[in-house]
């Protein structure tokens, strides 16, 4: 986010939607609320009032361990014959690029005067940063996380417990991301007066999605400096996996005004025209399959993007996976961060304009990119951030000369699941891990 | 209740609660646990008093709704009901007290083959039913909505929270039409042993507004209703209690009548209460 030019941001940032996508859906007692977060995004996120981005960047760089590195990845530029780079977020304190927003919002919290915090979580990775984050500002946390995504993502739960943070198994529905999200809107429709709803990815209501944008867009920033120290120029292509779509949305913050197309120009940057063209590409989870099971309101994927149709949910009009009479399915994906129906509405509007490509990897290739980078670089990267990696292996040659993928977090919590889903089946890129058996 | 000075002819919601004040607003899940069952369970309550009858559209995310109603919303869309066999029950029912659909944003927007209010409300309108209430729609996306309804003469119900306040109110109240659905407590829907203070410090903010105030959210008992007109309010809202009913009842049918009954008279003792309290300004009694 730039604070360079406040006036120009303010009028910008006022909108509540991108093209068709985004807007307020929610009950009217949440309505005061979203004012009032509103109001804090503009002062204190935008225009640095009391100094809060200077206080926000100094916590992540002291307590969060930013910035990460760009990483010239050795053995897949020789595998792929181009420079592959990568982005380091699985470096972040908590092992995951969720700490950006969820730090950034605590603080936010804090410094507008709510007392409690509560979350939802999918993988577990968000409650975990954002219990980190209450932890270390002294915040009261309650996290919401559906049954089944406590019983595949134990050492998360783990970790926000240990941080002091309750969690409530939320056990509707297919006990994912979205009944979790159900639920945390229940709370807060509940206690909105004291407390901060810190909504884990760019979804949800205006300003969720660009106030969550803007605590990301570190990452792209970073990347986009460092890609121009070390390679002298900007990539051909940015890769990240989405999910809600925070890491997205994060990396390719930065690089969205890199292209001809004079929609996409940021004026405020002062770098418009650009005449670097960067192209972006949003990997989604292709799960078991890309056809919808109608009868059971079974969606076999997670690719909104790539599948979905507009519609509202959890605040936002956005794309979703839903039956043609507007009920919402139960998605699918081997990683629990990205086993979500909707996306955030930013990313519903570039794929729309066809600023973002949307694409998609099954759960197989996705677990064969996590053993692969495992294998060949020596770091164990989320299941989500391997859907990225997955397609990297299956279409680098559209990708062009210099590509930079974004490692949106660590593996470690996944390590069962993986262990699990490699036995069922043949996958060439992994170790015999029937030895971890005996 | 003031006299009226509106130019605009009153809808048959706001004369349905006008002439029935204190009017009895009850509301079940439409496929809960079949059609079939929903219009018997639709008869009992206007036998029973209701003066208006909301029916729930189910929406597979009703993040509005507590516990009781998810689950009544849960049983109705493994019912397989669907918005098309909610409008025929709608086109069957002969109720004396207007029907109103409740229902999520979603529901309304992907009826037809492209995301757009219409084709909901012209098939509401053709139905016979008398407006509509869309928990996860505040004023400020309403507007096409509120343009289809206004063209088909249904109303837009709004709901004002305890959080509703100043400007956001006098907009609010700008635009209601039927009636102002005045949330008693912060939070979801569901039944409660009493009622919130919260109840009564928002019909004090309403108190200045001429518009039709019905309360809702946790009015379970016939006590409830009589406290919640002694403070004010035009109408009562009862949903959970309901469908309890409906979920635990060995005859629903005749219990939801007889707790319609029970919520009426509660609500008419409460006006007589007032009555009392003021009698230089007699209120028309309910029989
Ligand atoms: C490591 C990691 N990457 C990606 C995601 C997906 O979320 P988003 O698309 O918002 O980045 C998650 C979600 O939990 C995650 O933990």
């Amino acid at each position: 986010m730039s604070t360079s030019d406040p006036e120009h941001n303010r009028e910008r940032d006022s909108e509540s939607t991108f093209g068709d996508y985004g807007g307020q859906y929610v009950p009217e007692a949440l309505m005061p609320a979203l004012q009032e977060l509103e109001d804090a995004y503009e002062r204190y996120v935008l225009e640095n009032e009391d100094g809060f981005m200077d206080e926000f960047r100094e916590r992540m760089h002291d307590f969060g361990g930013r910035p990460t590195p760009l990483q010239r990845a050795d053995r897949l530029s020789e595998r792929y014959d181009r420079e592959i780079y990568l982005k380091r977020e699985d470096l972040v304190h908590g092992g995951a690029h969720k700490l950006n927003n969820a730090l950034g919002q605590v603080l936010l919290a804090k410094y507008m005067g709510k007392e409690r915090i509560i979350a939802e979580t999918g993988a577990g990775q968000h409650g975990t940063a954002t219990a980190m984050a209450a932890a270390h500002l002294d915040m009261p946390c309650e996290i919401y996380m559906g049954r089944t995504d406590v019983n595949r993502q134990r050492p998360n739960v783990y970790r926000m417990r240990m941080n002091g943070a309750e969690v409530n198994p939320v056990e509707a529905g297919s006990g994912t991301l979205k009944e979790a999200i159900n639920e945390t809107f229940r709370d807060w429709a509940t206690t909105v007066e004291t407390t901060h709803y810190v909504i884990g990815s760019v979804v949800g209501p205006h300003p969720f999605p660009k106030l969550v944008r803007d605590f990301q867009a570190v990452i792209g920033r970073e990347a986009r400096e460092q890609i121009r120290e070390k390679a002298g120029r900007l990539p051909d292509s940015v890769v990240a996996c989405a999910g809600g779509g925070s890491n997205t949305m994060g990396t390719f913050h930065e690089f969205v005004p890199d292209c001809a197309d004079p929609r996409f120009a940021n004026e405020s940057s002062g770098r418009s025209p650009r005449d670097e063209d960067v192209d972006l590409y949003a990997v989604e989870a292709g799960g078991s399959s890309l056809e919808i099971d109608a009868e059971e309101g079974l969606a076999p994927n997670s690719a909104t993007l790539s599948t979905g149709t507009d519609g509202v949910l959890h605040g936002a009009m956005t794309k979703l996976l839903q039956s043609e009479e507007g009920q919402i399915m139960e998605s699918h994906s081997v990683s629990a961060g990205l086993d979500y129906a909707g996306v955030g509405p930013e990313l519903s509007y570039l794929a729309e304009t066809g600023r973002v490509t949307p694409v998609s990897v099954d759960d197989e290739a996705a677990l064969n990119g996590f053993h692969r980078l495992s294998r060949l670089e020596g770091i164990i990267p989320a299941l989500e951030s391997s859907h990225a990696l997955g397609y990297l292996e299956e279409s680098h040659d559209e990708l062009g000369d210099l590509v930079v993928v974004n490692v949106s977090g660590r593996g470690d919590k996944d390590l069962e699941t993986v262990l699990e889903e490699t036995e069922k089946r043949d996958l060439e890129a992994a170790p015999d891990v029937e030895v971890f058996d005996g | 209740m003031t006299d009226d000075s509106n130019a605009a002819p009153e809808s048959d919601i706001e004369t349905a609660i006008r002439e029935n004040d204190p009017a009895l607003i009850t509301y079940i899940t439409a496929g809960d646990p079949s059609l079939e069952d929903t219009k018997r369970y639709v008869e009992a309550l206007d036998r029973g008093g209701s003066d208006l009858i909301e029916l729930g559209l189910p929406f597979s995310e009703p993040v509005a709704e507590g516990a009781t109603i998810q689950a009544a919303i849960n049983r109705a869309l493994d019912a397989g009901t669907t918005p098309e066999g909610f409008f025929e029950l709608v086109d069957d029912l002969e109720t004396e007290a207007p029907l109103l659909v409740m229902t999520y944003y979603n529901m309304i927007l992907q009826y037809g083959s492209e995301p757009d209010v219409r084709p909901f409300v012209e098939r509401a309108a053709e139905a016979g039913l008398s407006g509509i209430i869309v928990p996860d729609l505040p004023a400020e996306e309403a507007d096409p909505l509120r343009e289809a309804c206004d063209d088909h003469g249904l109303d837009l119900v709004f709901i004002v929270a305890p959080t509703t306040e100043g400007e956001r109110l006098e907009t609010i109240m700008s635009q209601v039409s039927g009636f102002a659905y005045v949330q008693a407590r912060l939070g979801t829907t569901g039944a409660r042993a009493d009622v919130s203070t919260a109840t009564h410090e928002s019909l004090e903010r309403l108190s200045e507004y001429d518009v039709p105030k019905a309360v809702g959210f946790g009015v379970s008992e016939g006590d409830h209703a009589a406290e919640i007109v002694e403070a004010g309010a035009d109408g009562v809202i009862v949903g959970s209690a309901l469908i309890d009913i409906v979920a635990g009842s060995d005859d629903p049918a005749a219990d939801l009548e007889a707790k319609a009954e029970e919520l009426k008279r509660g609500a008419v003792r409460g006006a007589e209460s007032l009555t009392v309290d003021a009698e230089d300004t007699p209120e028309p009694e309910q029989p």
